[in-house]
């Protein structure tokens, strides 16, 4: 008995004598695939699609703030004054046209011509006056929106005419809400202007979506009804699509995408868009180390972002090197993403002479729940290993996240993607030094006064040149290491075609058609 | 039963119980294949090779490569070094820990041992891995934390387990004869009870040990475990599970080994339950 449980203490004993993990250098290649090619299709009016979707809809009232999901759908039933384009600009939907004075603080709308709702009823002053009033309330008395409106009348029977109390060159899009029908309660019955008009909601299983005989864009929508079809599990859904049972899936994975290339080949078309994030390992500029820029200058440098697009993303993520989306191209600034090239040598010498010669330990904290920032911080931490940098990876809740870190401040390093609206403010005010937001305790001077004279530009092309300059300022501060705006991987039956990407969360079925003769 | 083993005996026991051969073969196979793990792997363990992602089982990747291009081979011999040490060192805390209590409760008895026993049947009445998922919830994941959580958990079916050993001998005359001479109640325990106990403490740390590489399995399949990028069996599952349709290798070799590990452990306590003629 001794003797046996002395051989069971001693298995023990000497497995404890445990564990290193070494590094030496190791070698990178690029690899490389061919864009899909495509060929033109033509489209014919009619037929139904099926969209899958991994989540049910939190409401089907606009004015409501839900997720990205449910705006995603919503965005097909309603419409605003203005309404955000494929290419990133807003353009006049509810009204024809529109001025703004060269103080700023005008705005004046004059309403399209002969609009109507779905239902048939003619767009009038009243409902603009109704949702106008209903978005201010579901906003909240603090909301950007409701502080900077002075007034809002109407000179004539055409015309919506907004006062400002400042010059808010962003505030257009504010102007995207919902115009709905005088009274009317969406939840009970959804009536937009938007391309497609609800028939029918099962919570839990689908909504139903029919053709909107009054829209006002020629031509559009092709299709005459839609579903979007809930579907809880990933992979069900994948099956689903598989079996032909849905047309369209979003955000699958490069290991999905190679899988259905291999059994279905050409019965779907893979459309390869991008997310609209800004995938980074967003640093504490205070946190040890981190505080000196030369360190975090030396991050950018030893971080192949290359190889992480790569990995994850088969090669087809924008690479980046500041924080704004690259599919916003009025406010990006492209030269902010060749700053740093990957360098080991480099990083190793900026290392040296901040001295951290022997490196340093540094804890990259990411939720769990989303295995891309997982995966990408493990080939951080395998990438900083040989720069000296251990990395420990601490995987946390999405709700421990968004206190400790998103909140709280309290890490050194994270993976995560932040997304954004139209307007850059809403991507890059969080540097500013005293930005609610701040999570990277960026403070920089120049930055500030820039991102001050950025908010109070009128002109566009003046605005641009102060984002792009805090652009700069963020990539050559080493704000933190911005690594790409991910590719966003979609599954459409190949009978369809038209689908469009947005730089806005938007998956806008007006402008997909069966193609012709299939 | 009081006779020591010796060779003689067992090679005896081997020769009477297939079961204990082939699973002192098994387990040692994967002791000694984990223990190479932690000094020396083919390639290294995290290296990520960009070159050479998701390839199929080869001549230069046995067990062919993951996403990453790190070789799987690689990372099931280091990986299981630390399913095995995780569940270790589990069933130690667990199996010291709960023989303590169910030895002291069990020889002394009273009222102190009614309200221990109750505890420990709360404790055993919520399912295992519920009760591991709310304490590493305050812990937070993590290798040690993960020992910590399961050892804690696993001490009642040791204590339980013991308690009644030790029922069953307090009462009998070698043990009354003990008490006679004066021999403390705390020597008398260790040397004259538990030793009687011993094939029923190998046992259940047998079947312990299976629940503790199944349940660190678990707790890293669910995240909350072992912390990429340090492999472990039930994390490298976890990782295969997108791959499976383009890239099954990646998930089951790490499964086999689990299973192959706890074949043989199921095995020894089977062929020891065998042979003690429980």
């Amino acid at each position: 008995m001794k003797r046996s449980l002395a051989i069971l203490l001693a298995f023990g004993l000497i497995l404890s004598a445990v564990l290193t993990g070494c590094a030496s250098d190791g070698k990178k290649e690029e690899t490389g695939e061919d864009a899909p090619k495509h060929t033109e299709t033509e489209p014919s009016y009619g037929g139904h699609l099926v969209y899958g979707m991994t989540q049910d809809l939190v409401s089907l009232d606009p004015h409501e703030s839900t997720d990205a999901g449910t705006r995603s759908v919503v965005f097909n039933i309603y419409e605003g004054l203005v309404k955000p384009s494929s290419s990133g600009d807003l353009i006049a939907a509810v009204a024809e046209d529109y001025q703004i004075d060269q103080a700023g603080t005008e705005y004046v709308f004059t309403l399209r011509e002969g609009i109507k709702f779905q239902n048939g009823q003619e767009v009038t002053l009243k409902d603009i006056e109704y949702s106008f009033n209903r978005y201010a309330e579901f906003s909240g008395e603090n909301s950007a929106f409701v502080k900077s409106v002075k007034e809002l009348s109407f000179p004539d029977e055409k015309t919506v005419r907004i006062t400002l109390t400042n010059p808010d060159s962003e505030f257009l899009s504010e102007l995207t809400f919902a115009i709905i029908p005088d009274g009317n309660d969406p939840n009970e019955n959804p009536i937009g202007t938007g391309p497609y008009m609800v028939t029918e909601y099962k919570a839990g299983q689908y909504l139903d979506l029919s053709k909107n005989q009054y829209y006002w864009v020629e031509k559009e929508p092709y299709l005459d009804t839609v579903r979007f079809k809930f579907i809880s599990d990933v992979n069900t859904a994948f099956t689903e699509l598989q079996a032909g049972t849905i047309d369209v899936l979003n955000y699958l994975t490069t290991a999905q995408v190679e899988a259905l290339k291999k059994s279905a080949g050409d019965e779907f078309r893979i459309v390869e868009g991008n997310m609209n994030l800004v995938h980074a390992m967003y640093l504490n500029n205070q946190a040890g180390p981190l505080s000196d820029v030369r360190v975090r200058q030396a991050l950018c440098y030893a971080v192949d972002r290359d190889a992480i697009n790569s990995f994850l993303f088969a090669g087809k993520s924008i690479i980046i090197g500041s924080h704004m989306t690259p599919q916003l191209p009025t406010w990006y600034e492209p030269a902010a993403a060749s700053v740093y090239t990957y360098d080991v040598q480099k990083a190793k010498d900026l290392l040296e002479q901040a001295g951290y010669k022997d490196g340093f330990d540094l804890t990259i904290t990411v939720p769990s729940a989303y295995s891309q920032h997982v995966d990408t911080a493990q080939i951080i931490a395998d990438q900083l290993s040989l720069v000296g940098i251990r990395v420990t990876i601490k995987q946390v809740e999405w709700t421990v996240w968004l206190s400790d870190v998103y909140k709280g401040r309290d890490y050194e390093a994270t993976v995560i993607g932040f997304d954004g609206k139209l307007n850059p403010s809403d991507w890059m005010a969080k540097y500013g030094t005293d930005a609610p937001k701040n999570m990277m305790n960026y403070s920089n001077a120049e930055y500030d006064e820039l991102l001050e004279k950025a908010l109070k530009a009128v002109d566009t092309e003046e605005k641009a040149s102060y984002y792009k300059q805090m652009q700069m300022n963020l990539a050559e501060n080493a704000a933190s290491v911005y690594i790409e705006d991910p590719a966003d991987f979609v599954a459409m039956n190949s009978q369809f075609d038209g689908y469009v990407f947005y730089p806005t969360t938007a998956w806008d079925v007006s402008k997909i058609y069966q193609i012709s003769g299939k | 039963m009081k006779k020591s083993w010796t060779f003689a005996r067992i090679r005896e026991f081997l020769r009477l119980n297939p079961k204990i051969l082939i699973g002192l073969i098994l387990v040692s196979f994967f002791a000694v294949m984990s223990l190479i793990g932690q000094f020396w792997t083919p390639y290294i363990v995290t290296r990520m090779d960009a070159s050479s992602v998701s390839e199929a089982p080869s001549l230069l990747h046995w067990m062919g490569t993951d996403n990453f291009g790190r070789d799987v081979l690689s990372r099931v011999m280091n990986g299981s070094g630390i399913t095995i040490l995780v569940a270790l060192i589990t069933v130690l805390i667990g199996g010291i820990i709960g023989t303590m209590i169910g030895a002291l409760t069990g020889y002394f008895g009273g009222i102190v041992d009614e309200i221990i026993m109750r505890l420990n049947d709360i404790l055993l009445s919520f399912p295992s891995v519920l009760l591991a998922l709310l304490l590493i919830s305050f812990l937070g994941p993590g290798t040690i934390n993960v020992v910590l959580a399961l050892g804690i958990l696993f001490i009642p079916s040791f204590a339980r387990m013991v308690r009644s050993e030790v029922i069953r001998y307090r009462d009998r005359d070698f043990v009354r004869n003990a008490r006679l001479q004066g021999i403390r109640p705390l020597r008398i325990i260790l040397i004259h009870i538990l030793p009687n106990a011993r094939i029923s403490i190998l046992t259940a740390a047998a079947i312990g040990f299976n629940n503790a590489v199944l349940a660190e399995a678990s707790m890293s399949y669910l995240g909350l475990g072992v912390q990429p990028p340090t492999p472990s069996l039930g994390r490298m599952l976890f990782e295969a599970q997108s791959f499976l349709l383009n890239c099954p290798w990646y998930a089951i070799f790490p499964g086999i080994t689990i299973i192959l590990m706890i074949l043989g452990a199921a095995l020894l306590s089977e062929g020891f339950k065998e042979v003690s003629g429980a």
